[in-house]
């Protein structure tokens, strides 16, 4: 038995990289949160969205690379992030103008913006391939560790390394960052109350005064820093394919329901509950049970209970069981 | 204009197009277009029933599609006699066993409503599944793995895999219907694209059921092959009685037997639909759809009608999956593609008219044709575009090599043309 080794391999295994993908599915279904609880309509053009403002963001970056720009250890991308929310805002803006506005007006049901939202993936989808087409991008750069399996082992001593990426380290710190703002904007200033207002009961908040295309709007926007960031983040992570972001919308859908669809903090908690899980299922646990267990007891198979590419199995598992135990989520959302 | 006189010119306007394909571009092209266009207006039939009919929000089409194909995998190819004797019972007892733990559980559930029981049921389950099938697994994956490493099918007649497709695609049905319907819709649409996501990932990993990503090809065929009909010497006089060249009047005769036999199924089941919504079943289910409240005030069990025509328009879709591998010859799990399995059919039947059957069906032959000739004359189009710009400059070769995703956005543009001028589609719902 070897505690400290079992405790170092989890972290090292489980707990980061879960804590990392949680951040940014977090990140992913706070933007479908608002907008269903703003606009009322599960948006299915959310992860090619997300595909759209990565790519302004990766446009950008390789420019500055080509002018010699760059943040030292850090990823040149985070300087092009706010020109990937502004191109995300105005094409999100645009789209509202253009398509959302219309429906909005007519007060159609849900279910046809939905479907009107499925017109509009294709189109962000076809956008995103023509400009970059459907290969996988790398543009992270800048000092790639903040603790390195080496270092680890000789400063610790231990048999087992631990490595931090700094694009972890930094997926972490930022969520963090935006998820304070975020429910600082929400609960403490004016446009943020009145779109609470707006959320929660939209004849009173109009009764009251509150410009509703004005909510919209801002709500857009936050929704383009949103997906922009997450989907930054998760391009620095792992990689960048547009397709890999269109089938993120099965776990940030995930998330956001099992956290209770239109609630900000059942949408992180849901992000983080469907990372866990799928990492947890997913990873072969055979490494930490032989550190943690006496040696008679030491399992011979990889204990492993799903391959990896049965992962959206498992977000889709925990939405089934949240919808049959409590249909509107942890955090009781609403329900249309 | 009356809706009858419409219809009538719509489906002249697709014949025209297709025939006018036909001699601008070649009778292959146009039997291509048209093959596929059947299988697409049948998967349309599929959704407008239970779209345009009941209202439900399916967007897992794909998964329903894959497993027909799957079907004609597990229906049609010769068993693979070694992997059997290697394993195949075990691994099927292991599916069967999983299978049993996980409804067994349920009911267990049901009955004394006790958590901590279920999960020790599916804890012991799953760790005998494991036991009963990993070895059996492996040992089918080893026999031939370049050729075979699988279980094989039936070695029944490939047209039989049609139905069985049909059977497979609605006992998922059944299973994802049980749980999502009876919720909201967007949840019903998520539920469905997450089990279309997971049939794919299992076909693809599961490579003793139908060899994952090496694919399986060579399927029977329930046409003769060129290459017979070519050494056939009366077939080859016959062909030079029409004066055609023997190549081309195998590949059309070919063709258009695929075309004669799914033409039959399409409107078979087109009648069917047709009889089914004209029907007091069909009125029940639009009052349904219309107001689910008044018509559970009256009596009809909302849940079990939904449950019933999920079923029912996925079955139509697993049916149309099978017919379209049986044309590919080829079962390719990574050509299963959401956007054009599930959300191209979903632009079908939109355009086509909800609601209305034979709307479905023109807007499937509308779109598939449209997708076809979008990525053939597209090129020719952005040639023009960008006949300005130099030779060889970045941004020329750049928009060339981007022309094929043209047809996304194409696509995109037509479905909110649609929804937002003309919502009830070409032909709408009388």
């Amino acid at each position: 038995m070897d505690l400290l080794n079992a405790l170092v391999a989890l972290t090292n295994f489980v707990l980061i990289p879960a804590m990392t993908y949680g951040s940014q599915l977090a990140l992913g279904a706070l933007g479908v949160t608002m907008v269903y609880g703003i606009l009322r309509f599960s948006n299915f053009a959310h992860g090619d969205t997300m595909a759209f403002g990565t790519m302004i963001v990766i446009l950008f970056t390789w420019l500055f690379q080509s002018m010699g720009i760059s943040l030292g250890p850090l990823p040149t991308a985070l300087l092009a992030i706010p020109f990937g929310i502004a191109g995300t805002s105005l094409l999100l803006l645009g789209t509202d103008r253009v398509v959302y506005r219309f429906y909005r007006a007519q007060k159609a049901k849900p279910v046809i913006v939905v479907m009107v939202s499925l017109g509009v993936m294709f189109i962000y989808n076809g956008l995103t391939r023509f400009i970059l087409g459907t290969n996988e991008q790398r543009f992270a750069d800048g000092e790639r560790f903040i603790i390195r399996a080496r270092e680890f082992k000789e400063m610790t001593g231990l048999k087992e390394g631990l490595t931090f990426k700094t694009t972890q380290g930094l997926t972490i710190v930022t969520a963090i960052v935006v998820v304070i703002a975020l429910f600082w904007f929400l609960n403490k200033t004016r446009t943020g109350k009145s779109m609470r207002a707006f959320s929660d009961n939209e004849d009173l908040a109009l009764l009251s005064g509150i410009n509703p295309e004005r909510v919209v709007m801002v709500t857009w926007i936050i929704v383009a820093g949103l997906v922009t960031i997450a989907g930054t983040l998760y391009g620095l992570d792992k990689s960048y394919k547009p397709f890999t972001y269109f089938q993120l919308l099965l776990p940030i859908f995930a998330a956001a329901i099992v956290g209770g669809l239109g609630s900000p903090i059942g949408a992180i908690a849901g992000g983080f509950v469907i990372a866990f899980s799928e990492v947890a299922v997913t990873y072969a646990w055979k490494k930490v049970l032989v550190y943690a267990l006496p040696e008679s007891l030491e399992p011979e198979s990889l204990v492993q209970l799903l391959a990896t590419e049965y992962k959206f199995a498992v977000s889709f598992m925990i939405l089934v069981i949240v919808l049959l135990v409590r249909p509107t989520g942890i955090f009781k959302g609403k329900s249309v | 204009m009356t809706q009858s006189l419409r219809t009538i010119l719509l489906f002249a306007l697709v014949a025209v197009l297709i025939i006018g394909t036909g001699i601008l571009q070649g009778p292959n092209l146009a039997l291509v277009i048209l093959n596929m266009g059947l299988v697409s207006a049948i998967m349309a039939l599929g959704v407008n029933l239970q779209w345009g009919i009941a209202g439900l929000f399916n967007v897992g089409i794909m998964g329903f599609v894959a497993l027909g194909g799957l079907a004609v995998v597990l229906t049609s190819m010769p068993p693979v006699a070694e992997a059997w004797a290697a394993g195949g019972v075990r691994a099927w007892a292991g599916i069967l066993l999983g299978v049993f733990t996980v409804f067994g559980s349920a009911m267990v559930y049901k009955r004394t409503r006790k958590g901590w029981l279920v999960g020790l049921i599916l804890l012991v389950g799953f760790v005998a599944y494991n036991w009963v099938r990993d070895p059996a697994v492996s040992a089918i994956e080893a026999v031939d793995p370049a050729a075979t490493g699988y279980l094989g099918g039936l070695g029944l007649p490939v047209v039989l895999a049609w139905p069985v497709g049909g059977l497979l695609a609605a006992g998922a049905a059944w299973v994802i219907g049980k749980t999502a319907l009876g919720l909201r819709s967007d949840y019903l649409a998520i539920a469905t694209l997450g089990i279309s996501e997971i049939v794919i990932a299992v076909i693809k990993n599961e490579d003793w059921l139908s060899r994952g990503v090496k694919n399986v090809n060579g399927l029977p065929r329930p046409v003769p092959n060129e290459i017979d009909l070519q050494n056939d010497p009366g077939f080859v006089e016959a062909a030079a009685g029409y004066g055609l060249d023997p190549t081309l009047a195998s590949t059309l005769y070919v063709k258009t037997g695929y075309a004669l036999m799914f033409a039959v199924v399409l409107v078979i089941l087109l009648v069917l639909s047709q009889l089914a919504l004209k029907s007091p079943w069909g009125r029940m289910m639009r009052a349904i759809r219309d107001n689910e409240t008044s018509a559970r005030a009256m009596g009809k069990d909302v849940t079990f009608r939904h449950l019933q025509v999920f079923i029912l328009g996925s079955a139509i879709c697993g049916i149309a999956g099978a017919m379209m591998t049986t044309l590919d010859g080829l079962f390719a799990p990574t050509a299963y593609q959401p956007l054009r399995y599930t959300f191209l059919i979903w632009v079908m039947v939109i355009v086509g008219g909800s609601g209305n059957n034979l709307g479905a069906v023109l807007g499937g032959f509308l779109i598939w044709f449209l997708w076809v000739q979008v990525e053939t004359v597209g090129p020719d189009i952005m040639v023009f575009l960008t006949s300005g710009l130099a030779e060889g400059s970045a941004l020329k070769t750049h928009l060339m090599d981007s022309v094929a995703h043209m047809r996304l956005l194409t696509m995109g543009v037509i479905l909110l043309l649609v929804l937002r001028f003309s919502p009830r589609g070409l032909l709408p719902e009388k």
